[in-house]
């Protein structure tokens, strides 16, 4: 069943089309990803999923509930939570007071001091937990966002290109954590940029240009799709 | 139809006036984006120059006119430019406010220094004896007609400015992209400087032709900036015909309400507050893009240790017992404000310093605590304390309401509004009924506040109120202490730091700002409540907005995330003034003007004095005998006073010595102990010929490990 339908999307800047009629659906406890040229209006879909941008048409489900007009903080209630690509941390509080405002917000207030310390260990940050989360290089503070997310204990985890600014040790224990993740039932869309990070973890595959949804498949099926080489390399591929 | 011709006429004349210091305030916002709340200061600061050359030295009109608008003016602006915001031009939004804030504050008190405010002053207006122009049944003034021209002639003049020169194309520009104008050969800098004379002169020209109609009153010429504020906001900041709009949409305001609205005891304040309820009303229909400026960098907010705010609280009981053991009664009072304004200072750290609202109506919001006080609490009734605090806190959260859609420098322009129609308007109202339940403030003059009562014990005179002040600052720092260190405290900073994360992980930006506007209104209403308690009698003046503006000021520099922070603004306030003003009227004057000047300063020192004070003083904590030093030599001084063997000032010197010595010997000691440290004992005589250290146990597996 799919747990995030996004369907119709239509978000127009005066008269520029950001998304035009974009349909996508997410499989629950499967890692999909969304891949496509800068510019491609990845990170707008993001924040309609995520209500921070309402679209000029279509409909947004969560889990068979439809919350296109909820606002941010009433969809993650239906176990959303996502990852910014400009990072959004909160600058003044240390890494572990970041996760643990998260985990406080969400379901599981109680119990948060130990949910964050487990998710710490679980992604390789307990060293840094009294760090002020302002002074991490970019590639930590993209992993501190994931834990952030992680804290709210999301059934959707949304991640705009999360393993950028990490290196391939990083990037493949990242891997494997978004592996496990996906094992343990959470579903997981991801934008991301580093195609063998995307080709290795990836489920299904949706690939956007200018705004339109140009293929969608498995990781092999759009390696090989003409329309797709020609969006990254230029017609003359 | 005469008398509408002829206030519409009276109307367009002040709309003229607000249209030149509006589109001043457009032009140095548009090309500097700074927010200069000192605007209409500097205007005012022309109208007495002015006043001094024709007035008080007997120059001729034209001549004191060249030297006002030519002369002093650019050369104010210029000043300004280069000392106040050059220094923060890389800084955010909120120092560069904290600068205008300070100037505003410092002008105010200069000029009063300089022109006794006691005694009165008038400008005659221009062409006084010339014969009026009669325009069908309605007559105009020389000096109205002049007004109007001259507003036109700027109009005029401003379009071809920066439609028609290369210096008004730079200043168009740097409104986009300032680092952008630099790289296409363009100087900012130099745009920078135009902008500042132009404005200051625009300012300057205001100022003068207002002064006439209104009385030569430093604080009322100063804030003729929330109308011209207004007009501002109806341009967004950028527009200058939609500006010109909005000044005769307020100008005709004023001035139809002072012809037609009713006379009666309710309704002259509206008059006065009108141009800040537009005000209000304006920020929030208008709809405003982003403030422009980068976020500065981010300062971690410090966890203060339960510990140390313990100690610290246990500390300000101790000092206020022993004050209240040594003053005399008039003294108390005068000194008892060091808590009860510690307690209204404190109400910034959850709001501004943790949230990041700035609100300059803190002040205000006490007055409404000192007003419920003192009727409810007639008897000192414990629970019309809680009253107070209550009521501060709603309407604490009704400011919130309108806040929630403003953010950084255009709240701050909302809560000074909101502190306006209080201070202007509804701080003097007589008691009056809404729906049955009567409410009564300030009733149109000054109310007697008593003591309360514990358990039947009364306190009334000053060092039983100064001690019971004294407490509540040390409950409400730990209750701040509480606060930063739970749950709602981390939400606040995450708040500020990005809402978008915030509402993503579920959490509530609406609740979450009412809330905190509600906490800390209601602990500036326990703070005007305690403060009324110790003055006997309070009226509304004494919780104006220019009367917060130096609580605001020191409050920053103390530095807003620091819980002690309450202590050290009351100090500043209401313990180092006085002291300094007990000097004479020289050193008063000084005083007035510290807040403004330590404002200015903030550039120098971004993180705030308390937090420098308290590294020293963990120095004199962690040095047994030096603390046990300073504290027999403070008992001594404090068993000899009371034995009368010192004078009062005596004593505070010395224990001033005391406290300021122990400090540097402390800091002097770990100095030397960190060099001698430093200094190499070898690997093998640690713990020999110098003391363990904890930290020695991984210095060692280091370097095992590193081989």
């Amino acid at each position: 069943m799919a747990l995030l339908e996004v369907r119709d999307v239509t978000v127009a800047f005066g008269g520029v089309r950001a998304l035009s009629d974009v349909a996508i659906s997410v499989e629950g406890g499967r890692i999909t990803g969304l891949i496509g040229p800068n510019g491609a209006g990845k990170s707008t879909l993001f924040d309609v999923i995520s209500g921070l941008r309402r679209p000029s048409s279509g409909q947004v489900f969560i889990d068979g509930h439809e919350v296109t007009r909820l606002g941010p903080t009433r969809r993650s209630r239906h176990g959303l939570a996502r990852t910014f690509q400009r990072l959004e941390l909160f600058g003044r509080l240390s890494v572990r007071d970041n996760l643990l405002v998260a985990a406080e917000l969400g379901a599981h207030r109680r119990q948060a001091a130990a949910l964050v310390d487990e998710i710490l260990d679980r992604v390789g940050l307990t060293r840094l937990a009294d760090t002020s989360a302002d002074t991490l290089s970019t590639g930590v503070a993209r992993l501190v966002e994931v834990a952030r997310a992680l804290a709210a204990r999301p059934k959707v985890l949304l991640l705009d290109e999360p393993a950028a600014g990490q290196d391939p040790d990083e990037t493949e224990r990242f891997a494997d954590l978004l592996r496990s993740l996906a094992a343990e039932g959470t579903t997981v869309l991801i934008v991301e940029h580093d195609m063998d990070l995307v080709m290795s973890v990836c489920d299904d595959l949706h690939v956007l240009d200018l705004g339109k949804v140009i293929a969608s498949g498995r990781p092999e099926e759009i390696r090989r799709n003409e329309v797709v080489l020609a969006a990254y390399l230029g017609d003359a591929a | 139809m005469e008398q509408f011709l002829t206030f519409g006429i009276v109307g367009l004349s002040t709309a003229a006036i607000y249209a030149v210091i509006g589109s001043g305030l457009v032009l140095t916002y548009t090309t500097t984006g700074v927010f200069n709340f000192a605007h209409g200061a500097a205007g005012m600061m022309a109208a007495f120059a002015y006043w001094q050359l024709t007035e008080g030295w007997g120059l001729p009109v034209p001549l004191a006119l060249i030297l006002v608008l030519a002369v002093l003016a650019p050369g104010f602006g210029l000043l300004v430019e280069r000392l106040v915001l050059r220094p923060v031009q890389g800084m955010g939004d909120a120092e560069r406010l904290v600068m205008t804030v300070a100037m505003l504050s410092g002008l105010i008190a200069i000029s009063r220094w300089v022109w006794d405010p006691n005694e009165a002053r008038s400008l005659p207006k221009f062409f006084e004896n010339a014969d009026s122009i009669d325009i069908g049944p309605a007559t105009i003034t020389w000096h109205q007609a002049i007004t109007m021209i001259v507003a036109v002639v700027v109009a005029i003049g401003l379009r071809v400015l920066l439609y028609g020169t290369r210096v008004g194309a730079e200043m168009r520009a740097s409104v986009d992209d300032r680092a952008l104008v630099g790289l296409t050969g363009a100087n900012p800098v130099r745009a920078n400087k135009v902008a500042w004379i132009l404005g200051t002169q625009l300012a300057a020209i205001g100022g003068i032709l207002i002064a006439p109609a209104v009385t030569l009153d430093a604080a009322q010429l100063s804030l003729l900036i929330v109308s011209a504020y207004t007009a501002a906001i109806f341009g967004r900041l950028r527009s200058l015909p939609l500006t010109f709009v909005g000044a005769i949409v307020v100008g005709c305001l004023e001035s139809y309400l002072t012809g037609y609205l009713p006379q009666n005891q309710y309704l002259p304040g509206l008059r006065l507050a009108a141009p800040a309820l537009l005000l209000f009303l304006a920020l929030l229909v208008f709809p405003h893009r982003r403030l422009r400026g980068r976020d500065t960098k981010a300062r971690p907010v410090p966890v203060p240790s339960v510990r140390g705010t313990l100690l610290f609280a246990g500390a300000i009981v101790v000092f206020g017992l022993v004050l209240a053991s040594l003053l005399g009664e008039g003294e108390l009072i005068t000194y008892g404000q060091i808590f009860s304004f510690g307690v209204i200072a404190l109400s910034y750290i959850p709001l501004a310093g943790y949230a990041g609202q700035i609100s300059l109506c803190q002040l205000s919001v006490a007055g409404v605590g000192a007003a419920v006080w003192a009727h409810a609490g007639g008897h000192g009734e414990l629970w019309a304390l809680a009253l107070a605090v209550v009521v501060s806190a709603v309407v604490g959260a009704l400011i919130a309401l309108p806040a929630l859609r403003l953010s950084g420098v255009y709240l701050a322009l909302g809560t000074t509004a909101f502190a306006f129609i209080l201070d202007r308007w509804i701080f003097t109202l007589p008691s009056f009924e809404i729906g049955g339940l009567k409410i009564s403030l300030f009733d149109g003059g000054a109310v007697d506040v008593a003591g309360p009562s514990l358990f039947g014990w009364h306190l009334d005179d000053g060092s039983e109120l100064m001690v019971f002040a004294a407490v509540w600052l040390a409950l409400a720092s730990i209750a701040v202490m509480a606060l930063r260190r739970g749950r709602f405290g981390r939400q606040l900073i995450a708040l500020r730091d990005s809402e978008a994360a915030y509402a993503t992980l579920g959490g509530n930006l609406l609740l979450a700002k009412m809330a905190v506007f509600a906490l800390s209104a209601g602990i500036a209403g326990l703070g005007g409540a305690l403060y009324g308690m110790q003055q006997r009698s309070v009226s509304g003046d004494q919780f104006s907005f220019v009367a917060g503006l130096p609580l605001y000021l020191v409050a920053v520099v103390g530095g807003l995330t620091a819980v002690g922070n309450g202590l050290f603004t009351g100090l500043a306030l209401g313990g180092s003034f006085p002291v300094i003003a007990a000097a004479g009227t020289f050193a008063q004057n000084v005083t007035s003007l510290m807040p403004a000047l330590a404002g200015l300063g903030l550039a120098k020192n971004p993180d705030g004095a308390v937090a420098e004070v308290r590294s020293g003083y963990e120095a004199v904590g962690r040095n047994k005998p030096v603390l046990g030093v300073l504290g027999v030599a403070l008992a001594a001084l404090w068993a000899l006073q009371l034995q009368d063997v010192l004078d009062g000032w005596t004593t505070f010197w010395l224990a001033l010595l005391a406290l300021v010595a122990a400090q540097a010997i402390a800091q002097a000691l770990e100095g030397r102990q960190a060099r001698s440290a430093a200094s190499d004992v070898p690997v093998e005589w640690w713990g020999v010929r110098r003391g363990w250290r904890r930290e020695d146990e991984e210095v060692l597996a280091r370097g095992i490990a590193g081989g």
